[in-house]
């Protein structure tokens, strides 16, 4: 009965919402594969600790409350041998 | 020094044609000598709303052709001392025209002219890259809408990879009222998502239809809001600092409560 007291989202609140999502992706999808060449890297990163499934893998944009979220999908098929506490490669100090 | 603008927007039908036509002539009324030129090869509309079509005999094709003279098709609004307008064709298309033709041309008219306002067409292919060449500074019109800030954000990015460093926004038809009510974005949240810099904000102003019916640009009325807005528009790109058009309205009591009742 007193539902007409609750306020909806405002509509220019809708409006900026959308627009940041849908505008993220424009500038990423048209800066020349710009996606792709984060992807690589990341694999490539990733390819050092852990063998991953590449053509099982997944990048995507998503909206999780409210906000943008790069979502990664990684099939991982094994860990690498050698790739744990005491490998060279996380002991190494920056 | 003279400077060519190229007015842009990506999208279709937010106001590039009355915001050339009314900077044109509020910088010519300021004393400055202006040409303003349609760069929409096929779909020619400048010279409609500046009230000027009966007096085309020669066009931009023309020009760029060889077959006539540059001066021979500048038209002269006899209105307005120093303005000029030079036409574009109507019966050919976007490909008639290349961009070192176009930067040729815009180069011979900052010869005689200390401002060269180019009206871009809409989209952000051939006509865009033919009307953005030979420009030395870039606005870019968008009203509060989706569609219409979403394309701006692909025609900075556009523009930017071009060459132009800092192309500036103009907001046209904001409507107080519904900002006001949350209903519409605001001039920040606009700036917020585009991250440009503003050059101007023009209100939705129903004389603008009234103007372009006559073939008379609003700033040659005093009592235009938008009219006051493009003079200021204007005084900006001359290099002076004006504030921005006070557009805020406060929602009152009443108007709240009929919102509220409207909803339920």
């Amino acid at each position: 009965m007193f539902n007409w007291w609750r306020q909806r989202t405002k509509a220019k609140d809708v409006a900026k919402d959308r627009l940041r999502v849908v505008l993220m992706q424009d500038r990423l999808s048209l800066s020349h594969g710009v996606m792709e060449e984060m992807k690589d890297e990341v694999i490539m990163a990733i390819s050092k600790y852990v063998e991953i499934d590449r053509p099982g893998i997944e990048f995507s944009w998503k909206e999780i409350d409210k906000r943008r979220a790069l979502v990664a999908n990684i099939p991982v098929i094994s860990i690498k041998r050698g790739a744990t506490a005491n490998d060279r490669v996380t002991q190494r100090t920056y | 020094m003279s400077q060519a603008i190229v007015i842009t927007s990506g999208k279709g039908g937010v106001g590039k044609t009355t915001t050339t036509a009314n900077l044109g002539v509020a910088l010519a009324l300021s004393g400055a000598k202006v040409v303003v030129v349609d760069a929409d090869i096929g779909l020619r509309n400048l010279d409609v709303v500046m009230g000027l079509e009966n007096r085309i005999v020669y066009d931009l094709v023309d020009v760029v052709e060889g077959y006539c003279r540059l001066r021979q098709a500048l038209i002269k609004d006899k209105r307005v001392d120093g303005l000029f307008l030079l036409p574009a064709a109507q019966t050919k298309d976007k490909n008639a025209v290349n961009p070192d033709q176009m930067k040729e041309l815009i180069g011979g008219l900052k010869e005689e002219h200390d401002f060269v306002i180019v009206d871009c067409p809409a989209g952000i292919e051939q006509g865009f890259k033919n009307a953005i060449s030979g420009a030395d500074r870039a606005a870019i019109v968008t009203t509060p809408e989706v569609s219409a800030v979403r394309d701006a954000d692909r025609i900075t990015g556009l523009l930017e990879a071009s060459g132009f460093e800092k192309p500036e926004l103009i907001i046209n038809r904001i409507k107080p009222r519904m900002v006001a009510r949350g209903d519409m974005m605001d001039i920040p949240d606009i700036i917020d998502i585009l991250a440009i810099d503003l050059l101007g904000v023009v209100p939705d102003d129903d004389y603008i239809v009234v103007s372009t019916n006559r073939g008379e640009p609003a700033v040659m009325a005093d009592s235009s809001l938008a009219g006051q807005a493009y003079r200021n528009i204007a005084r900006r790109i001359k290099g002076e600092e004006v504030p921005f058009l006070d557009l805020s309205e406060k929602e009152t009591i009443w108007s709240r409560l009929r919102r509220l009742m409207r909803r339920s």
